[in-house]
């Protein structure tokens, strides 16, 4: 074949075929572009997921309360004695001013509920003040304490959305406290009571479904009889008698699950039917259950819980007490709508009300969370902090780096500068290599088999956690040593041999010297990795719930990541904003660090 | 005296020990002048004595505390009434501990028993004996060592050479611990594992269907067959394994594509680092990103599509943990096909080669291996990873390739049996052990092959 | 048309100092034959008859870096022209240009005109796909895809889709193997990594590989470098068989290569083209001082 009537073709063949390759090669590059934007959509996701959830925990809502520091609750023999101002019951004081703010709340229980709005923690906080400061006693004082958890999701938007609507017409109580009725010369309530009966027809149609399965198992049930009744008939005819009776029994089971069944369909057929009746006949008296949103009327100064809604109004229990009964003309009174319904939150209905009246006297204020710095671990959300966390972490690391930092760069100098080449030698680094790529989990089940349960080191204590993080963390600092010793050019070693050093002097005064930025940069990022490692941690105990700040090596510690993942496990809604906060405080320490170490690499960074 | 003030003393001592050895070489030649007569520098001798007064006495401090506890027990049990040291090994265990507990001050469970009264103040006697002892027998070791080191000092000692011997045998000491290392987890992890495949066949650990320990702590049940089947947490592990890597390769693959061939310098400036943070990021905190925020995504899309997700699914595990694997595939790739030589890129491109076809006709045939040894090590990584399924997993080991359900994984499972009260001769804590080491096992195959295949690559363009 | 230069390029004058006598005259044609358009200070005949490549004013920057600078240069159909040069010069780099495998080079700039049979290489309209297929290049260190010998030939027609079937392909494959003086030593084992072939066979097989293709010029970047005397001179002999087919463009170090091989032959320094002309002119009878040096061993 000759070039000449090869070549046309080639340039035929291409000017048909190269806008489909120029098509694959674009999708190419948008696949490779996609992945590249998923990735840092990923990192960005998780960032802005985090400091969505937590940055609030930063910030704690706090409740003024008017304490009289009753001398004679406080102190009853007034010597102001220390042991005796401890002992004394601050929650009473608590209770106390809660009852000045509240004077309609009556009943044991009531009151009970009312002191839910403080935290529990909060009489610790009023004896700290006053063994800070015995001359309160006998005064009176304005304190911010602590408000309950569940209050501060609530203050933070995270129970419930809270509406109001302006009310039309004019609406007029029939009582100040308790079971009272609301007259409206409107229907504002319509849309609430078509919401009701929506919500009817959502029952009725769920039941309804339940009821069809109800039937298909009936039926299923009717089978089975009807095929035992076969198998009896045959059984009896073959005179297998042991099988009959059997067969009866099994029968017997099922004839009973029949008529529950039977009697459950009953049931159920009734309720549909009542339900779809109250849908659909217009007007009425609809009561608001629990499931769904609530409806209040704020009137006279006070809160009226609809308990049920018809066309001329509602009727219902006075949540927080009206001023008079006289009637409300358009846009003095409003409808307030709590859209979370009330079985779906925590926080029930009286308590938003009590928070809401708190919230109009400019008694309730975020304050920066301290304590969340500060405080150990905690059942209660608002008084749980990462101080015990962060000083475990602290105690763990130090022990890592005070063991992996000498030895990991001793390995590194051996290996490195003095080791022949043997067997031996490769067989460490083998090893080394591999350590690298185990799983941390194991590093844990080595700690517990041979720290814990061999040498008798206590569980839970920073000592076990930082031999294990420092056999973690070995391979990563002798790497990185090796490479930050390699990189230095055997012109300065030969040159330090030259004037007559030995060559651990040629080493030590001079390779390491230099060798140093880069051995720091693996140690800290060595560090880092072990500050967020979690997994080996709960194999040797540091996973137990402590309140105490740990003292010592030895005490029993957590550390900041098994932090978050205790707390990940708790039920509190508060919770979740206090673990994203908590991850944003590690996250920032390995910022630092990781930032600390390219700051290192690149002012030390040398060409050779 | 407090361990931790014993250890104060004993470096003031090899302070003290360093500046007297250093005066004295300077003494025997007579004064600061005549140094240059001393075989080496004064700072050796000091040194020389330190090393000698100080490296016995941390020695036998070490070794001391770590065997203490044990011998103390040893004794303490030895000396129990004959009613107590003839229970059962589980119970006799519970006697130390309320022993412990009340030689310590904490509460103990009960009423303690007058012997086990009698039995804690022996322990706290000897605790202070020993301690006492410690003290003089370290301390007095020091100062031996000061003391022999100090006389031998005359200006012909070479104490530079044996200084730096001594260095060197602590070089060689720290490069050995990996070994040590490595040694301590197969030997752990293997003799527990032993004890366990003694109550539970090997086989039936390996080939059973079934898994369900906790139904195993009752004493009547002990080693009730099937209970310690492994095979549904091979199969979850496995699945949320591939999950991962069906995100993570694609997903790093190609960006260490785009990265690398196509992205102009500021954008791979830019990109890169902020790729590799996720490499940093602690995997507690995928944990709990992959529970709070993936998880009910996943729910969120699969209700409105009519599938039915559980709340903890392999898939949200599986994703989270490709997301975390990300950095690990893409950075390798970037290392193996950046080591593909310029020339294999030119000779296609002289061709009139695309971009996309020298990627995907030479670049990637060529950087297999590599990539292979990368998602390999990447693979590994998915098994071992234990925090993320721990979270996001669940603990229900159903036999199942439904990647919308939960399932349960070798490492979830070890932490479950391992974390909060524990026996530790259980077959249900043993069993933990054992799987650690089929863990153990796999990666280490992993690891090496990995390893192996990516050297030989890297030699190939060497 | 034929035309003869000597005006001197600035950069000459400051970086080299030379004297007048260092440019022996050309009185044969005055410089007003050149018309409006001034051609770089090159001595020799940078036109030819009949051109399939012409480079005018063509200026390559490295970023800051000016590699090349204003070297104008035809290369006539069937002809093989030799670059040569000290180290450094910009041989690769301006060859490089003539395929614009410099696109490849993050930072290269490139201005003037290339044109490959009337059409401007450097148009951003032109597709570089066809391009390389009609100019295609062999390096200095021989290359081929750790394929198999056959992949690395098949490599080419594969991706243009030439081949309409196995048939096709196969046919294409010997052809070009054969061309290459390599069927005779590989036939067997074409499925056999090419990379385990010989240095001298390798670049061979990458010639192979750019022959598949079927280019009408191809640029050859001291493709014997890095083998042995038998295999250059297999390569060499090569060259003179592909010389009926295509233009071939060669750099090399070797004078001996440069006046075997090649036609005509480029001098290159610093950056400029120097000195262009037959090559037993250049070899025989240089014109310039640099050239002189260069060639009788007296430059670095
Ligand atoms: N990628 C690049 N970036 C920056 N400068 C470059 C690059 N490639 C080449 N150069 C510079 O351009 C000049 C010409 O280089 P080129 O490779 O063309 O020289 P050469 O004549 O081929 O030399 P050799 O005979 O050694 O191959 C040199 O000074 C070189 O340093
Ligand atoms: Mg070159």
């Amino acid at each position: 074949m000759s070039i000449a009537e090869h070549k046309p073709r080639t340039l035929d063949i291409l000017e048909r075929t190269l806008k489909k390759r120029y098509a694959a090669e674009r999708r190419f590059r948008y696949y490779g572009l996609a992945a590249v934007v998923s990735g840092l959509a990923f990192v960005s996701l998780l960032f802005i997921s985090i400091v969505a959830n937590g940055y609030t925990a930063f910030f704690q809502t706090a409740i003024k309360l008017d304490i009289a520091f009753n001398a004679g609750q406080i102190d009853p023999e007034g010597k102001r004695a220390p042991a005796v101002l401890a002992r004394a019951d601050y929650d009473a004081l608590i209770r106390e001013a809660l009852q000045g703010l509240y004077p309609e709340v009556k009943g044991r229980s009531a009151k009970r509920e009312l002191k839910k709005v403080i935290s529990s923690g909060a009489g610790f906080q009023l004896r700290e003040r006053v063994l800070g400061n015995p001359g309160l006693i006998g005064g009176k004082q304005a304190v911010w304490v602590a408000a309950d958890d569940e209050i501060d999701v609530l203050i933070k938007g995270g129970a419930t959305d809270i509406e109001t609507y302006p009310g039309e017409g004019i609406a007029s109580p029939t009582g100040v406290e308790g079971e009272i009725k609301v007259l409206l010369t409107t229907n504002s309530f319509n849309a609430v009571l078509n919401e009701v009966k929506e919500s009817l027809l959502r029952k009725a149609a769920k039941a309804e479904k339940g009821l069809g399965l109800a039937e298909e198992t009936l039926a299923r049930v009717d089978a089975e009889i009807a095929v035992i009744d076969k198998r009896v008939e045959q059984e009896t005819a073959a005179g297998n008698l042991g099988l009959v009776a059997e067969q009866n029994a099994a029968r017997q089971n099922l004839l009973a699950e029949r008529e529950g069944l039977a009697g459950k369909i009953a049931t159920k057929a009734t309720e549909v039917a009542d339900l779809r009746r109250r849908a659909e006949t217009p007007g009425g008296d609809e009561a608001l259950s629990g499931e769904l949103p609530s409806y209040l009327v704020r009137i006279n100064g006070g809160l009226v819980k609809a308990a049920s809604v018809n066309n001329s109004g509602i009727s219902g229990q006075v949540l927080l007490p009206l001023s008079s009964t006289k009637g409300a003309a358009k846009g003095s009174w409003e409808i307030v709508k709590f859209a979370t319904p009330e079985g779906d939150r925590r926080t029930k209905d009286q308590l938003i009300a009590w928070v809401m009246r708190l919230q109009e006297q400019g008694r309730i204020e975020q304050q920066f969370n301290t304590n969340f710095f500060t405080s150990g671990d905690s059942r209660e959300p608002e008084q749980a902090g990462i101080g015990g966390a962060v000083l475990g972490s602290l105690y763990t690391l130090l022990v890592t780096l005070a063991l992996s930092f000498p030895i990991g760069v001793a390995a590194a100098v051996y290996l490195e500068e003095f080791a022949p080449k043997n067997k031996w030698v490769d067989l460490i680094e083998v090893n080394i290599n591999n350590l690298a790529a185990v799983p941390s989990i194991v590093f844990g089940l080595l700690g517990l088999a041979v720290f814990i349960n061999f040498f008798g080191i206590p569980r839970s204590a920073p000592l076990v956690g930082g031999l294990v993080l420092t056999l973690m963390t070995l391979p990563t600092i002798i790497i990185a040593s090796r490479s930050a010793l390699k990189s230095v050019p055997p012109s300065i070693r030969e040159a330090a041999l030259g004037v007559g050093a030995s060559h651990l002097q040629a080493v030590t005064h001079h390779v390491l010297p230099l060798a140093m930025p880069g051995i720091l940069t693996g140690a800290i990022i060595g560090m880092a990795r072990a500050l967020g490692e979690t997994a080996p941690l709960l194999m040797i105990g540091m996973v137990a719930f402590i309140v105490d700040l740990p003292g010592s090596l030895l005490d029993p510690a957590t550390a900041l990541p098994v932090q978050i993942y205790l707390w990940v496990d708790s039920p509190e809604r508060a919770f979740v904003e206090k673990t994203s906060a908590a991850i944003m405080v590690l996250l920032t320490f390995l910022i630092v660090m990781n930032a600390i170490a390219v700051y290192l690499r690149k002012k030390f960074e040398r060409r050779w | 005296m407090q361990p931790s003030l014993l250890i104060i003393v004993l470096l003031a001592l090899v302070a003290m020990a360093y500046h007297l050895g250093r005066h004295r070489s300077i003494a025997t030649v007579g004064g600061i002048r005549s140094v240059p007569r001393l075989h080496s520098l004064p700072c050796y001798y000091g040194a020389y004595t330190a090393i000698w007064c100080g490296i016995p006495a941390f020695l036998v401090l070490g070794l001391w505390l770590a065997f203490e506890p044990n011998i103390i027990t040893i004794l303490v049990v030895a000396d129990l009434p004959e009613e107590l040291r003839q229970l059962a090994p589980e119970r006799l265990n519970l006697v130390v501990n309320d022993i412990k507990n009340l030689a310590g001050g904490n509460i103990v469970t009960g009423v303690a028993s007058p012997g086990v009264q009698a039995a804690a103040d022996h322990f706290i006697s000897l605790e202070n004996t020993s301690a006492a002892a410690l003290s003089l027998v370290v301390l007095a070791l020091g100062i031996l060592g000061m003391g022999a080191a100090w006389s031998r000092i005359s200006p012909g000692l070479r104490a530079r050479n044996a200084v730096e011997r001594t260095v060197k045998v602590l070089l060689i000491v720290s490069s050995t611990i990996a070994v040590f290392t490595t040694l301590g987890i197969v030997l752990s992890v293997l003799f527990e594992a032993i004890r366990f495949f003694k109550i539970i066949p090997i086989t039936d650990f390996l080939f059973g269907l079934d898994w369900s320990p906790q139904m195993s702590i009752r004493a009547d049940q002990v080693g009730s067959s099937g209970a310690f089947g492994a095979v549904p947490l091979f199969a979850g592990t496995l699945l949320i394994s591939l999950i991962a890597m069906l995100v993570a390769v694609p997903i790093g693959l190609m960006s260490a594509i785009y990265l690398s061939e196509y992205a102009n310098r500021h954008f791979r400036a830019l990109a890169k680092p902020l790729l590799e943070i996720l490499a940093g990021i602690p995997t507690v905190v995928y944990g709990f990103f992959a529970a709070l925020t993936v998880a009910p995504f996943f729910r969120g899309i699969g209700e409105s599509m009519g599938l039915t997700v559980s709340s903890e699914s392999a898939l949200a595990a599986g994703v989270v943990m490709g997301i975390m694997i990300i950095p690990f595939v893409s950075s390798l790739s970037d290392d193996v096909i950046n080591a593909v030589p310029q020339s294999m890129r030119d000779g296609s491109y002289a061709l009139g080669a695309t971009k996309s076809e020298t990627v995907r006709r030479v670049i990637i045939p060529a950087a297999l291996p590599g990539i292979v040894g990368g998602v390999l090590l990447a693979v590994s990584r998915a098994i071992g990873e234990t925090m993320i399924v721990v979270m996001a997993a669940g603990l229900s080991a159903k036999l199942t390739a439904n990647p919308l359900e939960a399932v349960t994984t070798v490492t979830v499972q070890i932490v479950t049996l391992l974390v909060g009260d524990q026996e530790f001769d259980s077959p249900k804590t043993l069993a933990a052990f054992a799987l650690g080491l089929m863990l153990f096992i796999v990666t280490l195959i992993l690891n090496i092959v990995a390893l192996h295949v990516v050297r030989k690559y890297r030699e190939q363009y060497e | 048309m034929i035309a003869v230069f000597e005006t001197r390029s600035p950069i000459m004058d400051n970086s080299i100092a030379m004297n007048e006598s260092d440019f022996p005259r050309n009185t044969g044609i005055s410089s007003d034959a050149l018309g409006e358009r001034k051609i770089s200070g090159t001595v020799g005949e940078i036109q030819v008859q009949d051109p399939r490549m012409t480079c005018r004013n063509v200026d390559v920057f490295y970023g800051n870096k000016h590699a090349i600078i204003d070297v104008s240069l035809d290369i006539g159909k069937n002809e093989v022209i030799a670059m040569i040069g000290p180290s450094g010069c910009g041989k690769s780099t301006f060859l490089r240009c003539l395929n614009r495998m410099n696109d490849t080079i993050e930072g290269c700039r490139v201005s003037g005109q290339i044109q490959l049979e009337d059409q401007d290489i450097y148009d951003p309209r032109l597709d570089v796909v066809p391009l390389r297929v009609q100019v295609g290049m062999v390096f200095q260190k021989p290359n081929p895809f750790p394929k198999s010998i056959y992949e690395n030939v098949a490599y080419g027609p594969r991706i243009h889709g030439l081949a309409g079937n196995k048939t096709d392909l196969d046919e294409i494959v010997e052809t070009s193997l054969r061309k290459a003086g390599l069927w005779e030593e590989v036939k067997d084992r074409l499925d056999q990594p090419g990379t385990g072939l010989s240095g001298g066979q390798q670049q061979r097989l990458c010639i192979a590989r750019t022959i598949a293709v079927s280019p009408e010029v191809i640029l050859m970047d001291e493709p014997c470098s890095a083998l042995d005397p038998i295999a250059t001179a297999k390569v060499e002999e090569l060259i003179d068989e592909l010389r009926e087919h295509y233009t071939i463009a060669i750099v090399t170090h070797s004078m001996q290569q440069a006046a075997r091989v090649s036609q005509r032959t480029a001098y290159f320094h610093l950056g400029n083209l120097v000195e262009v002309g037959e090559t037993t002119q250049i070899f025989t009878n240089p014109r310039h001082r640099l050239t002189e040096d260069y060639i009788t061993g007296r430059f670095g």
